[in-house]
């Protein structure tokens, strides 16, 4: 097992930059996800730890050792493709026994570490099949096979759960996480998916157009977001924004008028600002904001509820059951320490 | 009403779309077999209808030293050509699978050998080999090599190698391309997944590149056997199965024997001889190099 770190790492395409200079310290036996939206440059970058594209810009250490023009091979690392990459022409045990086989190891070492590996995963009875006669979930569990079976020094996930379909998928997210607390390896995920990253990651690197937005535990980024961006990405149903200005006394003037109290801060009176309040920091109050019901939808825990409030979408969590209807008015109130500020133009948070 | 009645089952409809294909079938391809087959058991002569002699022309085919000289002929045509076209074809889909400058366009100058009409090539070939006026002879000459012309097609080996390079020469194109077909349905992440577990360059192509395109290697070999096996314009052309026999393989010794020569049964009988050996190439491929079990999709 090895830390890993990344500093000032850029990449271009040609004349296309991806990344951005990205610093990122990933400590030994961490659990760390890349996150962002396609094309932010997280699986880049991690092709770049794996050494599958160059590195011409910054450093990459893997434990003590620069690693920047180390083939991957040299690396000491293993990596679960989006796809598998299962070898299709060789059995689910010559696929996992397949680096041991080219470094020479000895059969019975390798038996042994297979069989290990396929007992962990519970693919014993699947060990002489080929990939072609395996469900999506069975091959996903042979590429992490072949990853464990190396006892690498760190493990780079590429998206590996992003061809199963949404149960198989919560499944695996949960046996991932389970196999890391068992083996404790280094490990680096790469997804789009923010709900992977809020589960599973015991860090979350934050990407947005090749550059790192913020770094954190998964609830430190939920409940104290540095920007819009990450504030908008992380969280499901999303994170509600209001446009106003500040005003003299505490409080933010929204677009219609209505003033909504935010905790004291750094940000001057008159100030355009962007009012971030998470659906279930809405409470329904009498004293609150007047919004309109456009959509209601129980889920049966809860019940989501859409409205308009100062010309925007604004969406409610209620834990509570109503007998809301579409059209009706309904009034919303936020506590002032749960109403996150952010300038109006950089989008960073004004704490 | 009643006719379209008839129309509408499945069968007659499904007989009915058969028709043209098998009339077309047996009109060019079983009619002219059998009558090949048949005319290798007659006495036939240009000109005069043959009668059934039975197993003669194949008697006498046995004990003609020309015949089987051909066959000899052919086979080593037949099996030097296809290790080099296998060989070079390899190694040209390779390359053109890399990351090349001006790709499409390069791609498409490898198809040229194969897109000219093969007794345009063989003319072009027949003045590269020409006594006095080849190409190779004079630049050889010119760098100091040799100091006389190369007598290409005149003496038997020098002949026999000549054709043969020919012949690759317009074989590898189709090998090439079709292999190139074949890697580039290999995915990348496998050769990523197999250089982190530790593959080195040769190994890559050992263990995923060689396995993953032995089903398409098998198909092009096989085609590529039989075209060579069956070759005729470019011997035709360049040597007309000579000097002394040397470079005459079965389908221009049965040519000769039946056109010029006018023995349609003896010429016949050559053709049908060759028979066996490509249905013996084909069933190898099918039964040695079908389709792998880790092709087969599904479940044990």
């Amino acid at each position: 097992m090895a830390s890993v770190t990344l500093s000032g790492i850029r990449k271009s395409f040609g004349a296309t930059p991806v990344l951005h200079g990205v610093d990122v310290q990933i400590d030994d036996g961490e659990f760390v996800v890349l996150v962002g939206p396609s094309g932010c440059g997280k699986s880049t970058l991690l092709r770049m730890i794996a050494g599958l594209e160059e590195t011409l810009d910054g450093e990459i250490r893997i434990g003590d050792r620069v690693v920047n023009r180390v083939p991957p091979k040299a690396r000491d690392i293993a990596m679960v493709f989006q796809n598998y990459a299962l070898y299709p022409h060789m059995t689910v045990r010559a696929n996992m026994a397949f680096s041991m086989r080219l470094a020479g190891r000895a059969a019975a070492e390798i038996d042994a570490r297979v069989n290990d590996a396929a007992r962990i995963l519970g693919l014993d009875d699947y060990l002489d099949r080929f990939p072609r006669q395996l469900s999506g979930g069975q091959r996903q569990r042979v590429a992490m096979g072949r990853a464990i079976v190396r006892d690498p020094q760190v493990f780079l996930f590429d998206e590996p759960l992003s061809n199963l379909d949404a149960k198989l998928r919560v499944q695996m997210r949960t046996e991932i996480r389970a196999l890391h607390q068992r083996l404790r390896t280094t490990s680096i995920y790469v997804t789009h998916d923010q709900i992977e990253a809020m589960t599973m990651a015991d860090k979350i690197v934050v990407m947005n157009a090749g550059r790192v937005e913020q770094i954190g535990a998964p609830l430190v980024l939920y409940d104290d977001p540095a920007n819009l961006f990450v504030a908008g990405f992380i969280g499901s149903p999303a994170m509600n924004f209001l446009p106003g200005r500040l005003a003299e006394g505490g409080a933010v003037v929204l677009d219609n008028g209505g003033r909504i109290g935010v905790a004291s801060t750094a940000a001057k009176p008159g100030q355009a600002v962007t009012v971030g309040v998470r659906p279930e920091s809405l409470e329904i109050a009498a004293d609150g904001l007047l919004a309109e019901i456009v959509v209601v939808e129980p889920t049966g825990a809860d019940t989501q509820i859409y409205c308009t409030l100062a010309g925007r979408d604004v969406n409610v969590v209620s834990r509570e059951r109503h007998g809301f209807a579409p059209g009706q008015g309904i009034r919303l109130r936020v506590a002032p320490h749960k109403a996150l500020l952010f300038d109006a133009d950089s989008g960073a948070r004004i704490r | 009403m009643k006719a379209a009645g008839v129309l509408d089952n499945r069968n007659v409809l499904g007989l009915l779309f058969l028709l043209p294909a098998a009339a077309l079938l047996l009109v060019f391809l079983t009619y002219p077999l059998g009558l090949g087959v048949w005319l290798g058991f007659t006495d036939a002569k240009i000109g005069r209808d043959g009668i059934w002699i039975g197993l003669e022309n194949y008697e006498f085919l046995w004990g003609d030293p020309v015949f089987r000289l051909s066959v000899f002929n052919t086979f080593f045509y037949t099996l030097i050509a296809s290790v080099f076209k296998f060989g070079l074809g390899l190694w040209l889909a390779l390359l053109l699978n890399e990351h090349l400058p001006f790709k499409g366009f390069i791609r498409a100058i490898v198809l040229l050998p194969f897109i000219v009409p093969t007794v345009l090539s063989a003319i072009a070939f027949w003045w590269i080999y020409d006594t006095q006026f080849s190409i190779v002879s004079w630049l050889l000459t010119r760098m100091g090599w040799i100091h006389s012309n190369i007598n290409f097609l005149g003496s038997p080996n020098p002949a026999r190698v000549s054709t043969i390079v020919a012949n690759v020469w317009r074989g590898v194109p189709f090998v090439a391309i079709c292999l190139l077909a074949g890697l580039q349905t290999i995915a990348p992440s496998l050769y990523e997944a197999a250089a982190i577990d530790g593959a080195t360059g040769w190994q890559r192509f050992r263990h995923i590149t060689l396995p993953l395109l032995s089903p398409i290697i098998a198909v092009v070999m096989t085609f590529s056997v039989l075209f060579t096996f069956t070759d005729f314009q470019l011997i035709w052309v360049l040597t007309r199965g000579g000097p002394i026999n040397a470079t005459h393989l079965m389908a221009t010794l049965s040519y000769q024997r039946a056109i010029p020569g006018g023995a349609l049964g003896e010429g016949a009988a050559i053709a049908t001889s060759m028979i066996p050996f490509l249905l013996a190439a084909i069933l190898f491929s099918y039964f040695g190099l079908q389709r792998r079990k880790w092709q087969q999709g599904g479940r044990d």
